[in-house]
């Protein structure tokens, strides 16, 4: 890539500690969101898809969790390194978040206009920036055109519970794009909703990477809607990316034995064929395999597995990280 | 044979109170007029969006709600007057989507499993003895009777759920999205567990879930609903292959894959707009014509008739009625693709 990314992720490691114990949560996490490009973090619960994104976010409660070494680089700075101030004017500005639950995210008795033209009264405000009530309004009815709602007016003036599911979704969306950010990061994006309305947020995500030039790191659970909707994949397991790359290839030919197993796990559409489980469960991240963290679960595992692996290249922008790339190609 | 349920013209309505006096003043429709039979030992399934009526149906069966309408005939016997505590003898039992809130935090496992078993009137060293061979069956340790709902993963949570459904004997169990909430390689080891235990204990599933992908791999017999109304109903193989009505192919092209085998074997169908109506405000004639991309004259006037496709595949939908293309001028279906391609 020619370009630096928007946003670049270098070796990140995290680590939560109580009672004096550490477990080491996130090791060597590594990732780019390029502008115009849908990225797409997935694993399983507890693989720290949640922390990376917090983590970015510069929400991660710490204590417990504290950054043991990395950088992330947003626009060629590094996020780490900035006062707490800074790091607050480019939070729900420059990058913003989507959240997962459109049931719980909004509040319940300020109606959808009022709650949008709050956040935009605060970012401005984090800006410098001042805004009449009337020009606050007229932005709020232009992000909600921006994410297609019919009739933005009304939906203005809407209390959340006479919104359907799939509507709060946008809104959620809106929300995040009030002050025109460059990255948005969605938490597991219309997960909460059915398949038919799902595809049409995926859509819409969609949409604005493309015409608007986002950089989107989305953070799920759910190959199916990897599969449909990013450009690139990192796949995570037991806080390390263990396979990376364009999507297409990955899927066409995962190389690492977790992708596989992974993959094997999901049901599929055409019935029969494999459709099994992982035996076994995540390690103890107080005590950690010393190597490869999948080792213990892998069915090809050797002795080499006991040292860490580094990300291989295995073909144009796919890379994995295992010991034993060569002989389970 | 038999059928072990069968489900007969099952409605369920709810008022709508409004006003200072809380007058009834209209109704949410959330079933109407399902029939649906179960043979022994199959796996049937109920797949269909929020607000279809799917977990409705699932309570009337397990005696949760009582249908305003209909009978639910369980080895011939009407089970649709009985509700209430009474479900505890009943030879049908249910497992809940999420196993955190199904167990109470406050009690063991081995508590909250002995209390089918009291209800049958066990003894206390029978009920411990019972205990430890229903943990066996679901792969648990017996150890695991001492332990709390919060020492335990969301699968084994699960597995706890399954092991208090078996207990009670039941020859049906009803199983509401029961892994919706966990990981997928936790997911598929619930669903090989669910397979062997059906087969040793030769148990009947009604399986309801909005997994399309899972469907196709657990049940046998599968059933599509859609604001209340099956719209089509046939084995997996045929409905996924060849689904018939346009909602059934709708849903199934919107079920994000893994692969491209999958991807090819997707109804070529558009994206669906809008989102599904009110149960309280449903459409007249078939309820899916304000969002059908095939709909015609007739779709907004008239409840469709049910058409036999093959020997077990039905569809409600007015295009599958015989002479339905020279009326429409064209085989949708095939115009379809045409236009698409």
């Amino acid at each position: 890539m020619t370009a630096d990314p928007l946003l670049s992720v270098r070796s990140l490691s995290v680590d939560f500690w109580s009672y004096g114990r550490r477990s080491q949560v996130l090791r060597d996490v590594s990732l780019d969101v390029p502008a115009h490009r849908h990225v797409a973090l997935v694993g399983e619960s507890g693989c720290g898809k949640s922390v990376t994104m917090r983590a970015i976010m510069g929400i991660l409660a710490a204590p417990p969790a504290r950054i043991a070494s990395g950088a992330i680089l947003f626009d060629g700075r590094d996020l780490l390194r900035l006062s707490a101030r800074e790091r607050e004017a480019l939070r729900g500005t420059a990058m913003a978040m989507v959240f997962q639950d459109p049931m719980t995210s909004l509040n319940p008795v300020f109606t959808i206009g009022d709650q949008m033209g709050a956040i935009l009264r605060y970012a401005d405000r984090r800006l410098g920036r001042a805004r009449s009530r009337r020009a606050r309004l007229a932005r709020v009815h232009e992000v909600l055109t921006q994410v297609r709602m019919p009739d933005p007016e009304r939906i203005a003036r809407s209390f959340p519970i006479m919104l359907s599911g799939g509507m709060r979704q946008r809104v959620l969306i809106a929300m995040a794009l009030l002050s025109e950010p460059r990255l948005l990061i969605a938490d597991e994006p219309g997960a909460a909703l059915d398949v038919t309305t799902q595809a049409q947020i995926l859509k819409l995500l969609r949409d604005l990477v493309d015409d608007r030039g986002l950089a989107l790191l989305m953070i799920t659970h759910n190959l199916g809607v990897v599969r449909e909707a990013a450009d690139d994949v990192y796949v995570m397991y037991a806080g390390s990316v263990v396979e990376h790359g364009a999507t297409a290839e990955l899927f066409a030919r995962p190389r690492h034995p977790y992708t596989r197993a992974l993959l094997d796990c999901v049901p599929k559409l055409s019935g029969g064929a494999t459709f099994r489980g992982i035996d076994g469960s995540l390690p103890d991240y107080s005590a950690p395999p010393p190597g490869c963290r999948f080792a213990p679960r892998c069915p090809l595992a050797i002795s080499a597995c006991s040292r860490p692996p580094e990300a291989r290249r295995v073909s144009a922008d796919h890379y994995a990280a295992c010991w034993r790339l060569e002989d389970a190609a | 044979m038999s059928p072990l349920l069968e489900v007969v013209g099952l409605s369920k309505a709810f008022p709508i109170r409004g006003g200072l006096f809380g007058r009834v003043t209209g109704q949410v429709r959330a079933v109407s007029g399902v029939s649906f039979a179960l043979g022994r030992g199959e796996a049937f399934g109920l797949a269909g969006e929020s607000g279809s009526g799917k977990s409705t149906i699932a309570r009337m069966i397990v005696g949760l709600a009582k249908p305003s309408e209909g009978a639910i005939l369980f080895d011939g016997r009407d089970l649709a007057g009985q509700t209430g505590l009474s479900g505890r003898s009943r030879p049908v039992q249910m497992v809940f989507q999420n196993p955190g809130s199904s167990l109470n935090p406050r009690r063991s496992i081995g508590q909250s499993m002995a209390v089918p078993l009291h209800a049958r009137g066990l003894s206390g060293g029978e009920i411990a003895a019972r205990v430890a061979s229903l943990l066996d069956m679901v792969q648990l340790p017996a150890g695991f009777a001492d332990r709390y709902p919060y020492e335990l993963s969301g699968g084994q949570k699960q597995r706890v759920a399954i092991a208090r459904a078996i207990a009670a004997e039941p020859q049906l169990i009803v199983l509401d999205e029961p892994t919706s909430a966990l990981d997928v390689s936790v997911q598929a080891k619930i669903i090989d567990l669910l397979n062997d235990l059906g087969r040793s204990l030769g148990l009947t599933y009604l399986f309801i879930s909005h997994d399309l992908s899972l469907m196709r791999n657990f049940v046998e017999r599968v059933g599509i609903l859609y604001l209340g109304r099956l719209v089509e109903v046939g084995p997996v193989r045929s409905l996924f292959e060849a689904p018939a009505h346009p909602y059934t192919r709708s849903l199934i092209a919107a079920v994000p894959v893994v692969s491209d085998e999958e991807s090819a074997l997707k109804p070529n169908e558009p994206a669906l707009e809008g989102e599904i109506p009110s149960p309280a405000n449903q459409p007249a004639g078939c309820a899916f014509h304000t969002r059908c991309p095939h709909a015609f004259a007739p779709c907004a006037v008239e409840l469709p008739d049910v058409v036999q496709l093959d020997d077990q595949h039905f569809a409600r939908c007015h295009l599958l009625a015989p002479g339905a293309s020279t009326r429409r001028g064209a085989d949708w279906r095939t115009a379809k693709a045409r236009s698409a391609g």
